[in-house]
């Protein structure tokens, strides 16, 4: 499914089995023996204080996007939540209450077909798909290259829908100035406690679907309670974007949000 | 998840470096990685035995700092260690705190070449 797991041709080998064990575990740190003694030549062992992230490549080239969107006094939105969460169609009812007061684009990301795209085009609205062949994730490069090639004319608020996945998203800085991380009704009201660490890095977190909570049994309460234990810093919403409801204090935190021009 | 990923991108910098300064070999990596930062330290080193191969650093070991988790309870005013949980809980107040401070890192820390 990820190129970045290992379980594309290229790199046939099978880290997607590993079991993904308790975060806990990662202290058994291991002390290297010196390798030093086993070798035999005389040249001394120089040692290079690096201090670099390891996605040193990708931080660099969000921070350049950053400073884009900054200068541009753009709000950029990254989107993140599993398959299915309701990214698009709440993009597609933004689009056409708030987006109709404020110009909007948006960059979204699929591993394969423009339907998305197709959904979102709008006459007043921008929009670039990106297909990601195999990748689970955007990184930053392809947020730079799709945003180049859209006219950003105007545009105040940039939508960035990102592949379906709770996982790797976490990692990828895209430049963004929110992280929107959605949970959906139909999913379980656990998942933040699943996935923490998509939802600690959240912005806001969208709590979505809520119109057919009732027939999925789905208790929101349980739902609230996890989000506020894992994302305390996060802005909370409920909303429908098939009814409406809580879509006005979703628009309302964009405008909130607005940088001054 | 993406731990191919992040080694790949970790060892051009490895080998940058080790390019830079003339190396004929690495003989250490020492990554500092934080307990919070969602990366499996096994497929980790799996992903390294495969991306080193074949390069300078490929009998190089591979040593993991864990950093432990540190928050701010702003209740309190005061930095806490917390469990390896995402839920950071104070131990003063009992409150859920979100402002993590320490614990997320992924880092190449230092790398020793001859």
């Amino acid at each position: 499914m990820c190129v970045e797991c290992g379980c594309n041709q290229r790199v046939p080998f099978g880290i997607k089995v590993l079991r993904v064990l308790a975060p806990g575990l990662l202290r058994a740190s291991t002390v290297a023996p010196s390798v030093a003694a086993t070798d035999v030549t005389s040249k001394p062992i120089r040692s290079v204080d690096v201090r670099l992230p390891l996605l040193a490549k990708n931080d660099g080239l969000a921070e350049r996007n950053r400073t884009l969107f900054r200068s541009q006094q753009m709000l950029v939105l990254n989107l993140v939540s599993s398959p299915g969460s309701g990214k698009t169609t709440l993009l597609e009812k933004t689009l056409d209450g708030f987006g109709l007061e404020t110009k909007c684009a948006v960059v979204v990301g699929d591993l394969e077909t423009e339907n998305d795209a197709r959904r979102l085009a709008r006459l007043h609205v921008p929009v670039a798909q990106i297909t990601t062949g195999t990748a689970c994730h955007l990184d930053a490069e392809m947020v730079a290259k799709s945003v180049a090639s859209l006219d950003l004319a105007g545009v105040r608020v940039l939508f960035i829908e990102n592949v379906g996945n709770l996982v790797c998203p976490a990692e990828f800085d895209l430049g963004e100035e929110l992280r929107v991380v959605l949970l959906s009704t139909t999913e379980g009201e656990d998942k933040p406690l699943k996935y923490p660490p998509i939802f600690k890095s959240a912005h806001v977190v969208l709590l979505t679907k809520i119109d057919v909570a009732g027939v999925l049994g789905f208790n929101r309460e349980a739902a609230v309670e996890n989000i506020r234990r894992i994302a305390p810093q996060a802005k909370f919403i409920q909303l429908s974007a098939r009814s409406g409801e809580g879509m006005e204090e979703w628009f309302a935190l964009l405008r909130s949000r607005l940088p001054k021009s | 998840m993406h731990e191919v990923g992040i080694m790949s991108s970790a060892m051009e910098t490895v080998l940058a470096q080790a390019r830079a300064h003339h190396a004929t070999r690495v003989c250490r990596i020492v990554l500092r990685i934080g307990v919070l930062a969602g990366v499996e330290v096994e497929a980790l080193r799996f992903a390294f035995e495969v991306v080193a191969r074949d390069t300078l650093a490929a009998k190089a070991e591979l040593e993991i700092e864990s950093v432990s988790v540190r928050a701010y309870c702003a209740t309190c005013a005061e930095e806490f260690d917390a469990k390896d949980s995402f839920v950071l809980t104070c131990p003063r107040c009992g409150n859920f705190s979100g402002d993590l401070r320490q614990g997320r890192e992924l880092e190449l820390s230092r790398i020793d070449m001859l």
